[in-house]
């Protein structure tokens, strides 16, 4: 048989200090970064913050220094060009919170047919939120993640230990937090395609956290002489070989949607594979520490 | 022994026809179908597949002060046919009579038994309109809107449109595939307020007007002649082409603000074409009621102009040469055709009973949503083979039986979608992916159990066996999480994140189903015929 990884006995409890330290900096990053989302002054996608957003697709070469100064001429006001040359497409997009949406895009779209004949301005898609919808989007996602993790909470709490759900409950925000914070460091922007892609992350975290989780309980029901920081260490280097097997395939396909997928999917592709890699991570890092720190050699109950 | 899994293979047999058959109208077999299968398949989201998605928000308030307005109206007409000496009028949503005296009551409770008196003072009568009434009248113009929208919708030709309620007063309406957006989107918000109204060409302000002025021009006039204009007209604009220069601009009317006809008479509007300069104009005709209205109105007032206002645009201003009667009338006005049959269609199914206020509007063009299909399937199966190309050189004739597994497994999935006709969104990909991914990592589970039992020393079927019951419930409590996830997002996400839960939740499900029983059933065949002494793995 072909293996990765053999028999290994890598210290990981012990280097937990160091893990935790810079899992405190990712965490702290990423609290910035969504403090930053709800006061709405991050990088925000057109659904969070609502306005005007304007794909078009010119079918000969332009410049975009052109195409600013045909909307200023054009009497468009506070707009934000953001151009993907490859494709010969130009993102217009206007974060004002009018009331009037509806005809901010039709102005756009008007002042670029009339300065490039019609037949070489394609709409490519148009997106316009009134602001109570922005803040709706925003509310509800927020919800749905929190009462997300308080059901998985609950759920681990049963099925294991307390200790258990807090420290998968902590993995899972420290990987969703983590990548918020890394896009948000890099200006990408925070939109509902991000917050699927984050919760994709949280889901992969989350597995990846039971199964190890799942391998210590099982070692603490039959290897009763150990301490739990030994058990802790040995059920990760036991299922270690799976963790690797595992997050390189999803890191394939990621890889394969980052580099193929198209511009759509481009950045949540990006996110994925930061996901897996800090969610691989965590599992080992940050779940198992919490368990072992929240909990001292107590016995496992047998069932 | 074979009968052991006898029915397991039945079970895998049965679920894979089953999927096929619910896929199969998504593909371009859909027209040979029986017509009960036709229903099933995947919708490809607005997204992928491009379309106009709309939420408004229907201007109830609005809807009540109109009501209100109009039940004074009414009254006051009433008191003017029965002779009573009273006056009617709208203050905020109440309804003030003077003088207050028994006959006064008793005409307004004959005629609005929903009004109630609210107080007398000073000689007047205040009624007002009750919250029983105003919610059913607020509920009423939602209904309303909701079917007129339908109704125009329906003539302008949208394949599977979505078009309904959401809260008390918000209409959600999706198109999906529409490719000229921008013209389903001026059809379905227009207000559509077709009225009949006089031109005021008496006052002395009508000399000073400019006969156009050039589009984007009307707010400067409007400022300029702010304040010169009398109490009862208004500056109304309409839209003017030269035949020979093609030039646009905006002709100027003054026009009485009394309506003396309205679009609820209409019967019928169709498109015909002046022939004299090959342009569309819409014929419409009225009602009996109207066409006595309408005889009525230019019997009164022949060699003066008429104006056709939709929506505050005056469509044109004739001269009313003589009376007529019949009650049919032309809208002309130099539109294109694609607008005078757009113009026939809001005619036709008649105007909302309130303005809409656009909320949020997501279009995606027809060319994007291929774009994004077409890379999206491109690296789903880049992805797809290199996962089955690593699982068959990491876990040799182990991995063959994964991929199969996973082969089912988005079978299934394909198959479970179309069933429950779900619509196919980017987000809900992601779920796709999320919950392969999870597949992938139930045979891990397996495998990388099955490998530490080999390495026991204990035989293959013995490693199998134990294998598969030490990572059940590794396998069993991951997807429950999971669960637990899709389900909360479906039940309190919005829009693209109950797409994306759909999926997930659907996906581990049947996870669950070909883990357990998809790839044990063919390690069990194997094992079954002959004792094996070397596991592939």
């Amino acid at each position: 048989m072909i293996e990765l990884i053999k028999n290994t006995k890598i210290d990981f409890m012990g280097k937990r200090f160091i893990a935790l330290a810079f899992s405190a900096i990712l965490t702290i990053i990423g609290l910035i970064a969504a403090v930053q989302v709800a006061r709405g002054t991050a990088n925000l996608g057109i659904d969070f913050a609502g306005g005007t957003a304007v794909q078009i697709k010119f079918n000969t070469r332009i410049m975009l220094h052109d195409v600013r100064k045909a909307l200023e001429d054009g009497g468009i006001k506070d707009f934000d060009l953001q151009d993907l040359p490859t494709e010969n497409k130009v993102l217009i997009r206007i974060k004002k919170s009018d009331s009037n949406i509806g005809e901010l895009s039709k102005g756009i779209i008007s002042v670029l047919s009339q300065k490039y004949s019609q037949g070489n301005v394609v709409v490519d898609s148009t997106t316009e939120i009134g602001p109570k919808v922005g803040g709706k989007l925003r509310k509800d996602a927020l919800v749905a993640i929190l009462v997300a993790t308080l059901g998985i909470l609950i759920y681990v709490a049963f099925r294991f230990q307390f200790r258990f759900g807090i420290g998968a409950t902590i993995a899972t925000f420290h990987d969703v937090l983590a990548v918020l914070g890394i896009f948000f460091i890099i200006g990408k922007e925070i939109n509902l395609l991000l917050v699927t892609a984050l919760l994709t992350i949280a889901g992969y975290s989350l597995t990846d956290t039971v199964v190890v989780f799942d391998r210590i309980r099982e070692n603490l029901r039959t290897k009763f002489k150990k301490s739990t920081s030994e058990i802790v260490n040995q059920s990760i280097n036991e299922v270690l070989s799976r963790t690797i097997v595992t997050s390189f395939t999803v890191f394939l396909t990621s890889l394969a949607l980052f580099i193929f997928g198209g511009e759509v999917i481009h950045d949540f592709a990006l996110a994925m594979i930061l996901g897996i890699i800090v969610g691989t991570y965590s599992s080992i890092f940050v779940a198992s520490p919490v368990v072992l720190m929240l909990g001292k050699d107590k016995a496992f109950g047998k069932k | 022994m074979k009968k052991k899994f006898l029915w397991r293979i039945s079970l895998i047999a049965i679920a894979t026809i089953l999927s096929v058959l619910f896929f199969l109208p998504s593909t371009s077999l859909v027209s040979s179908l029986p017509e009960w299968l036709k229903k099933y398949g995947i919708t490809l989201g607005l997204d992928l597949q491009g379309g106009v998605h709309l939420v408004y928000e229907v201007d109830i308030d609005k809807t009540v002060d109109v009501t209100a307005e109009r039940i004074a109206s009414s009254l006051t007409n009433t008191f003017k046919e029965k002779k009573i000496e009273a006056k009617s009028e709208k203050q905020g949503l109440d309804i003030v009579i003077s003088p207050d005296n028994d006959q006064v009551k008793k005409t307004v409770q004959e005629q609005f038994p929903n009004l109630s008196l609210d107080k007398q003072s000073e000689g007047k009568v205040f009624y007002t309109l009750n919250s029983t009434e105003i919610n059913r009248i607020k509920n009423f113009a939602v209904d309303q809107a909701l079917e007129t929208i339908r109704n125009r919708v329906d003539q302008f030709g949208v394949a599977e449109p979505t078009i309904h309620r959401q809260a008390t007063n918000e209409i959600v309406i999706q198109l999906p595939g529409v490719k000229d957006t921008k013209r389903a989107i001026d059809l379905v918000g227009k207000t559509a307020l077709l009225q009949f109204k006089l031109l005021d060409d008496e006052a002395p302000i009508a000399a000073q007007l400019p006969g156009t002025v050039p589009p984007g021009g009307e707010e400067n006039l409007l400022k300029q002649f702010a304040g010169q204009v009398p109490e009862d007209d208004e500056i109304l604009f309409g839209r003017a082409r030269n035949r020979e220069t093609q030039i646009e601009s905006k002709t100027v009317y003054l026009v009485r603000k009394q309506t003396l006809i309205t679009g609820d008479f209409l019967t019928e509007a169709r498109v015909n074409i002046d022939q004299r300069y090959n342009e569309p104009y819409v014929s419409i005709s009225f009602d009996s009621t109207g066409a006595k209205l309408f005889e009525q109105v230019t019997a009164n007032n022949v060699k003066k102009r008429l104006a056709i206002i939709l929506d505050s645009n005056v469509y044109s201003a004739p001269v009313i040469q003589e009376r007529i009667e019949g009650g049919h009338a032309q809208i002309t006005g130099s539109f294109p055709m694609d607008e005078a049959k757009d113009l026939a269609i809001v005619l036709r199914s008649g105007s909302l009973p309130a303005p809409l206020k656009m909320l949020q509007n997501v279009t995606v063009g027809p060319s994007l949503g291929k774009d994004s299909i077409d890379a999206g399937i491109k690296a789903g199966l880049i992805g797809a083979i290199l996962v089955i190309v690593f699982m068959i050189v990491y876990y040799k004739l182990s991995g063959v039986i994964a991929d199969f597994a996973l082969a089912l497994n988005i079978v299934f999935l394909i198959g479970a979608l179309s069933a429950f006709r779900a619509t196919l969104t980017m987000p809900g990909i992601a779920g796709i992916i999320l919950a392969i991914g999870m597949a992938v990592d139930s045979n891990v589970l397996m495998f990388e159990r099955m490998r530490d039992e080999l390495r026991l020393g204990k035989t293959p079927r013995a490693a199998i066996d134990s294998g598969y019951d030490k990572a059940f419930w590794t396998i069993f409590d991951s997807h429950v999480t999971t669960l637990i996830t899709a389900v909360v997002l479906y039940e309190f996400g919005t829009g693209p994140i109950k797409g994306f839960a759909v999926t997930l939740g659907v996906g581990v499900f049947i996870n669950l189903f070909t883990a357990l029983i998809g790839t044990k059933t063919v390690f069990d065949l194997i094992t079954s015929r002959r004792e094996v002494k070397k596991l592939s793995i």
